[in-house]
């Protein structure tokens, strides 16, 4: 049987894999992968967490979440294609005009 | 009468704020007309409120409340008595000729303006101090000729240093710093005699404060007395504050004649005047200021005697001069010191003002051995200096006859002897420099004239201008006994013992004796040619004379230049080491940790998120432990 601890589980591994992709990754759409990754372990919890106690308002949020992950991904999509027209690569390492 | 009153208070200050208007610009007389005319007006209502006090009696008004807090109640209240009354009239008068005289005397210089608002500002302070109801206002005025007479002293602050063979070399501006310093230092104690006063009396009314003193510890009121009369010490230049007075001579000789001679100095005395009814009550301390006052009398006349600076020797007679005021208000006559006072207004400034005229004729040229035989060509100011001679001498029929004779009768009468044979003696001192003043510079041959000088009158309405000095200095001393009535009825009256009574025609003809005694010699040894003794000039009582005791260099030796070192020391040992090295060092370690810090701005978006992740982890171990405590 499949209890909440196993969806748990799974979402905080899934929560790590993202993390560890936007720490180590360089190249920025690997970057928003990662992102989406943790916006979907958060979500996991969401609808786990909320069809435990029978109460829909987590859902509600998941739902949320996917919308506003999916307006972040429209308007960083279209960055990410000017800053490549612009520089020509997506890697980060190239993008230290900021340095202090 | 309010509006008398006020309008002879706030005349001078309206001339003042006028004459400030066009400071920085170049000369216009209309500034020096309009003050001198303000001036007039404020004189001629003191007169007025003078008449109305004769009639009426005194005239107590309220401007406003001044300093309203919990149970502190000072207000801004004038109070005309026959003592204010008097100072008023002496003041504006005498200060309405300098600005008169001033018109001609500063007519070349280029901050001709500026001059006359200072001046004029310097009347509406002493007329505070002198028309002020309590000592704070007093304070107030204190302080306010304080600062004008710095302005005036150093008004012509541009000069350098002038090496002179008699003086350690002094500046104007170094003059008016010493001026007012020393004042400051003084009117620390008097500051400190007004808070003991408000402390112990609750107010600083002076009918309030008057009214309450006899009932208070006499330790207490010595303490006061002391500290006031430091004060004092300070403003009329007593020993050993008195080195200030002849440097102010630095400044322009009209300033010279207002406030070094005839009013500011003379604030002292007032504050004596005044506080009498709380020296009535110390007479250990009234005994002192007179014998302080009889010291300095003999002291400064003793440094006139060689002096060859001819505004020098004036200003040592008016702290001689000074000193009889003192001693006479020491010794409970205080209407005689207010007397003497006003007398001396009045032939002092004549004196100062016609020293001035010597000195625009002969091209501030100050060494009376260099001029001599000056009467032929500046016959109306050797006739003023004359009057003016004659009267600070004593010689009947001119006022300082009737002021002085009555201070050594005074001293007579209250047995001191001392002070009377000192002041006696002082007397003929005073007849000495003052002639041996006027005989070198006006008599005699013709110095100048080698010198390549070529001296010439002053213009005709200075000369009018200085008449009603030269009228008061001859005329005032036959008002004595209206004078006495007038101003008993504020001050305690004085009466001589029957002995006196006896003696004064003794006194008057052995005061007379010695005044004509001093003019005789000074007649003899100057008045054909100047008569130099190598002899006498290289004798240690010479030199010790004429370096004014040594006391200025001995002040240099103890007090400037070890406090000049100290300082130097506070500003290089602690100011830079300690102070500025603490400062500095928290800035630098600020720059230096943001140095270090900066290191981790490295413009990589990887960086950042891996220093989000490591906070956020952070953040969450704190708030497990957070939850497992709990």
């Amino acid at each position: 049987m499949i209890g909440l601890g196993h969806y748990l589980i799974l979402a905080s591994i899934l929560f790590s894999i993202g993390l560890v992709g936007v720490i180590r990754r360089k190249n920025l759409l690997m970057l928003f992968f990662a992102t989406e990754i943790m916006l979907n372990a958060a979500n996991v919890a969401f609808a786990a967490i909320s069809s435990y106690h029978h109460d829909l308002a987590g859902q509600m949020f998941a739902f949320f979440i996917v919308a506003v992950a999916a307006s972040e991904v429209a308007v960083g999509l279209g960055l990410l294609i000017l800053l490549y027209k612009k520089y020509g690569t997506l890697d980060l390492d190239e993008f230290t005009m900021m340095k202090g | 009468m309010e509006t008398l009153v006020y309008t002879a208070l706030f005349a001078p200050l309206v001339g003042s704020l006028f004459a400030a208007l066009f400071a920085m610009s170049p000369k216009r007389q209309m500034t020096g007309v309009v003050t001198s005319i303000l001036l007039f007006v404020s004189f001629f209502s003191s007169a007025k409120v003078l008449m109305h006090v004769v009639e009426h009696g005194e005239v107590h008004i309220k401007l406003m409340d001044w300093i309203v807090a919990g149970d502190m109640y000072i207000p801004f209240g004038f109070n005309v008595d026959a003592v204010s009354a008097v100072m008023m009239t002496v003041v504006t008068l005498v200060s309405m000729v300098v600005h008169i005289y001033s018109n001609g005397y500063m007519e070349h210089d280029r901050s001709f303006n500026r001059f006359f608002s200072y001046l004029s500002a310097f009347v509406f302070s002493m007329m505070v101090l002198v028309m002020s109801d309590n000592f704070l206002g007093l304070f107030i005025g204190w302080e306010g000729v304080g600062v004008c007479s710095w302005l005036l002293i150093g008004f012509w602050y541009h000069k350098e240093d002038v090496g002179r063979d008699v003086n350690p070399s002094i500046s104007p501006s170094w003059a008016a710093n010493e001026a007012f310093i020393m004042n400051r230092i003084a009117d620390l104690g008097m500051l400190v005699g007004i808070f003991l006063i408000y402390w112990n009396v609750g107010s600083l009314q002076y009918d309030k404060v008057f009214e309450v003193v006899p009932g208070l510890d006499h330790g207490l009121l010595v303490m006061i007395g002391i500290f006031l009369f430091i004060g004092a010490m300070g403003k009329s230049a007593q020993f050993p504050m008195h080195t200030w007075l002849a440097d102010a001579m630095e400044g322009p000789t009209p300033v010279s004649a207002l406030i070094h001679a005839a009013t500011m100095v003379t604030a002292g005395v007032y504050l004596v005047i005044r506080a009498n009814p709380l020296y009535e009550l110390i007479p250990e301390v009234s005994y002192f200021i007179a014998s302080l006052g009889t010291f300095v009398a003999i002291f400064a006349a003793s440094m006139a005697l060689v002096n060859r600076d001819l505004k020098r020797i004036i200003a040592y007679s008016t702290l001689s001069q000074l000193g009889y005021m003192f001693a006479a208000a020491g010794l409970g006559a205080y209407w005689v010191a207010l007397f003497h006072l006003a007398a001396h207004a009045f032939f002092k400034a004549l004196l100062f003002l016609g020293a001035g005229n010597v000195m625009h004729a002969m091209h501030d040229e100050l060494d009376i051995f260099k001029m001599g035989g000056l009467k032929k060509v500046m016959k109306w100011t050797y006739i003023y200096m004359g009057v003016a001679s004659l009267a600070l001498c004593g010689i009947w029929p001119l006022a300082g006859f009737y002021s002085k004779d009555t201070i050594l009768e005074v001293a007579f009468n209250e047995h001191t002897y001392i002070i009377w044979f000192i002041l006696w003696l002082t007397a003929g001192m005073t007849a000495f420099y003052s002639f041996r003043l006027v005989f070198i510079a006006f008599w005699g041959d013709e110095r100048y004239k080698k010198l390549g000088f070529h001296p010439h009158e002053v213009q005709n309405y200075v000369l009018w201008g200085m008449l009603p000095l030269g009228i008061l200095a001859v005329v005032f001393g036959w008002h004595k006994e209206s004078f006495m009535e007038f101003v008993t009825e504020m001050l305690p009256a004085y009466e001589m013992s029957e002995h006196t009574h006896h003696m004064v025609a003794t006194l008057t003809v052995a005061t007379t004796l010695i005044a004509l005694g001093g003019i005789l010699l000074a007649f003899r040894l100057y008045s054909v040619r100047l008569r130099r003794d190598e002899k006498v000039e290289k004798s240690k009582i010479y030199k010790v004379l004429s370096n004014q005791y040594y006391i200025p260099i001995f002040y240099k030796n103890t007090f400037s230049e070890p406090y000049a070192k100290l300082s130097e020391i506070a500003w290089k040992e602690v100011d830079m080491q300690v102070v500025d090295a603490t400062v500095d060092g928290i800035a630098n370690i600020i720059e230096e940790s943001g140095d270090a810090a900066r290191q981790a701005q490295s413009g990589n978006l990887s960086d950042y998120l891996r220093w989000i992740a490591i906070g956020a982890i952070a953040l969450a171990v704190l708030a497990l432990f957070a939850a497992l405590k709990s």
